[in-house]
């Protein structure tokens, strides 16, 4: 158990997400984000640490502890 | 019909557009407003603002881009809310990465919250990042004939001054400076901003302005649907009387009708 507890506190990850402090059980892709906020499919862009990270690229991209993440999308305006 | 002098469309960036009205999707109260009013103002280029997504709220929500098609209209990202030329970088190229490559943004970096005023300290260092980037560059400025001149020579596509401070609805405030940027512009020049009624759209496009960019005056009038029709009409007006050139003012009157003939003469 005792273990389980260290890796499961290892594998553990805070992010920056739009802003917020966010937790994220273990390791994730990008895609996998997107996917357990029920944003698959939307029309949104990325910016992962100030730097785009092009759709095409959101399943092989790996987040790490302490990465800043803005998801934005389109919004009337002038 | 064969006296219409056949106008040319406007070209931004090579883009070539029926309509000088370009409009903006903000204040509405809803989508289907919005697409009405848009509809009615027969603009082809409509601008939109980019903003953090609510994470965890309600992803079904309705999305801008569904009642403004990208198929329909040239959608032109802007930078608004943004005051660091950085900030405006960052948000064109999410923009960009939005509409799959399409690179057509419009730049504006703002001074303060209270007047909206453009800094054109930073709006030309932003402007120069961009344009070496490959972005066309539509970009909103003062009215001052020396910084518009500046933009150009930094690649934008087009220089928009400002009428009055955004939302103002106060018109063209200042049509000697705007006359000054239009005789020496040799990209084309839209008002953007402060324009509050047809009026000040039609005297704009009477001046030689290449077109007009507004959101307050329609979206904040009481009819906004047929206010964005009305704003179609005045560009058009004010578009053709600018073709066809004005009279020569003179102080002294000058009749229509002839002297000559008048029945107690």
């Amino acid at each position: 158990m005792r273990l389980l507890e260290i890796c499961f506190r290892e594998a553990a990850m805070q992010i920056q997400l739009n802003g917020e402090p966010s937790q994220l059980d273990g390791e994730q892709t990008l895609a996998q984000l997107v996917d357990s906020l029920g944003l698959t499919g939307r029309r949104i862009a990325i910016e992962v640490n100030e730097e785009i990270v092009p759709r095409s690229l959101h399943a092989q991209t790996r987040l790490n502890d302490g990465d800043s993440v803005e998801i934005v999308h389109a919004i009337g305006g002038g | 019909m064969s006296q219409l002098i056949q106008d040319t469309p406007l070209i931004v960036a090579g883009r070539r557009f029926a309509s000088r009205l370009l409009v903006g999707t903000g204040k509405y109260r809803d989508f289907d407003e919005t697409a009405a009013a848009i509809e009615a103002s027969a603009a082809d280029v409509v601008t939109f603002a980019v903003r953090r997504t609510n994470l965890g709220q309600n992803p079904d929500e309705p999305n801008l881009l569904d009642a403004i098609s990208p198929s329909r209209y040239t959608l032109l990202p802007n930078t608004a809310g943004c005051y660091t030329a950085k900030d405006a970088v960052r948000t064109c190229k999410l923009a960009r990465e939005l509409l799959d490559g399409h690179n057509l943004v419009k730049l504006e970096v703002l001074g303060d919250e209270k007047t909206l005023y453009p800094n054109v300290v930073e709006t030309l260092a932003a402007a120069e990042t961009l344009v070496n980037d490959g972005f066309d560059v539509m970009v909103y400025t003062s009215d001052d004939p020396i910084v518009a001149k500046e933009l150009e020579k930094r690649g934008c596509c087009a220089v928009m001054p400002l009428g009055s401070l955004i939302g103002s609805g106060n018109g063209l405030l200042n049509p000697a400076t705007l006359a000054l940027i239009i005789e020496h512009a040799e990209v084309p020049v839209l008002v953007d901003a402060g324009i509050g009624m047809a009026s000040d759209a039609a005297l704009a496009m009477e001046m030689g302005c290449d077109g007009v960019l507004m959101n307050s005056a329609i979206a904040h009038a009481r009819h906004p649907v047929m206010m964005a029709h009305a704003m179609r009409k005045a560009i058009e007006a004010g578009r053709e009387g600018f073709l066809a050139e004005r009279m020569p003012r003179r102080q002294s009157a000058s009749p229509s009708s002839p002297f000559a003939g008048r029945i107690n003469a």
